[in-house]
């Protein structure tokens, strides 16, 4: 059971912030998400793209912001659980939230914060009507462990990164390895596009291209798959194991069931005050949330999250006063014991 | 209506059309339109902001304008989505400009 402050569901820019905030008033954040690395969309859709309104930012990469946000965070010593989406929650009687992922694992805290910008991503699955009778049954949305490949027939579809990148590496694992893309134009590295040209050249890659995957076969375990090639007649391919990699999509999944109120797809908060949603204790910033006036805009995340922190210091120390500190002033204290403070003016007088 | 608007005709998810009124002088793309008039339900529309990177602005041009080139990155995007057809387009690359005067677009079901 992880025990910590505040329980962050969603590690994008606002979910890493909120540690910075949380911090200075000496608490700790534990933060879940979805994806296997931090920073959300920024670092799973548009890592190298720009964005020009961060302020004292003219322009910086969303890689680049998250970088910049976990090293901000640091001292405050974030815990993540990665790679595991928040399916449930549960408020216990000792007043605290408990919270369990896809996988089982128990977070205990009595702040939620839900940073979670527009749900998990999820993947985008083909539209092959008996394709969930196939799930776990050799067709698999996304490779955890490639040994389960080892001398096995595989087809993956997809045009991108991910689709080049797992062909190339499944072509030295598997028996045979076939990549189908509806276009004969890929969008990936330069290299990995290379790469993959020269094992299909030398027949280690069996490339099908403009074609799609049509019907799948098989009578308890995928069989078989049909290709269809345009203004071609189908044709039926044996394998173990299919593979699409079509990208992610965001759901807002399990929470729109936690009882919470939902409008136009986000989370109603109370933003006169705390952004504290129907359910005391439990927040929601960013995008994920909606009220009057609500911009989904990164720069208006930092300043939810900042109330937030407050309204989850009188919670969690009811009772005890806050009293604005600068970190100019006080200097930042460290989890870790680091200090990082402003240097003091030297006093001398000069003859 | 401002003498720069021009006229849409958008249908929605569920099949409703509606004629909207779309200022060209704005720098706005036809998913901002849609978001606009709340023709789709926010967060199911305009996911990725407009950088091509979804398809949940895809939509199918219903009238004969001439619109500008496919991107690489809104044919690659294309070539990945779901409900594609010859006419499909990603709203969000598509400019609201005076000769869109009339254009009729269906929205793609929601993916």
């Amino acid at each position: 059971m992880i025990k910590t402050d505040i329980l962050i569901i969603g590690a994008g820019p606002t979910g890493l912030f909120t540690v910075f905030e949380a911090g200075l008033l000496k608490l700790k954040c534990h933060l879940i998400d979805a994806l296997p690395q931090p920073g959300g969309q920024c670092s799973e859709i548009y890592p190298k793209k720009p964005i020009y309104d961060i302020p004292a930012y003219p322009e910086i990469l969303a890689g680049e912001l998250t970088e910049k946000l976990l090293e901000q965070s640091k001292q405050f010593e974030p815990g993540f659980t990665l790679g595991e989406r928040a399916e449930t929650i549960e408020k216990q009687t000792d007043g605290t939230f408990l919270v369990t992922t896809n996988k089982g694992t128990q977070h205990c805290a009595p702040v939620v914060a839900i940073a979670g910008g527009l749900g998990s991503f999820e993947p985008r699955k083909p539209l092959l009507d008996n394709i969930s009778n196939f799930e776990d049954k050799g067709v698999a949305y996304m490779i955890k462990d490639p040994e389960v490949y080892r001398d096995k027939r595989v087809v993956i579809a997809g045009g991108g990164d991910s689709a080049l990148d797992w062909s190339i590496f499944l072509s030295d694992v598997a028996k045979e390895v076939t990549l189908i893309h509806r276009r004969t134009e890929f969008r990936g590295a330069l290299d990995s596009v290379e790469k993959v040209q020269e094992l299909k050249d030398k027949g280690l890659i069996n490339l099908i291209t403009p074609a799609e995957v049509t019907g799948l076969f098989g009578a308890n375990h995928l069989e078989a798959i049909e290709v269809t090639k345009a203004d071609e007649a189908p044709q039926r391919i044996e394998t173990d194991a299919f593979i699409p990699l079509f990208g992610l999509s965001p759901k807002l999944g399990p929470i729109a069931n936690w009882g919470l109120e939902i409008e136009k797809n986000a989370i109603k908060v109370n933003n006169a005050l705390d952004y504290q949603t129907n359910i005391p204790g439990i927040f929601a910033i960013g995008d994920v949330n909606t009220y009057p006036g609500k911009l989904k805009l990164i720069l208006c995340g930092f300043h939810e999250a900042t109330l937030m922190c407050q309204a989850a210091y009188k919670i969690i120390n009811p009772g005890k006063r806050l009293i604005l500190k600068y970190t100019t002033v006080t200097g930042v204290d460290g989890f870790d014991g680091s200090r990082k403070e402003a240097p003091k003016s030297v006093v001398k007088s000069i003859d | 209506m401002s003498s720069s608007d021009i006229h849409i005709k958008i249908t929605d998810r569920l099949g409703k059309a509606h004629t909207v009124e779309a200022p060209t002088d704005m720098a706005l793309n036809l998913m901002e339109i849609v978001r606009m008039y709340e023709l789709a339900p926010e967060g199911t529309i305009g996911v990725c902001g407009g950088m091509a990177m979804c398809a949940s602005c895809q939509c199918y041009i219903q009238s004969t304008h001439e619109l500008p080139e496919k991107s690489d990155d809104e044919e690659a995007m294309l070539s990945e989505a779901l409900h594609v057809q010859p006419n499909s387009r990603l709203g969000c690359q598509i400019q609201i400009l005076p000769e869109l005067e009339g254009l009729e677009i269906k929205l793609a079901p929601e993916e």
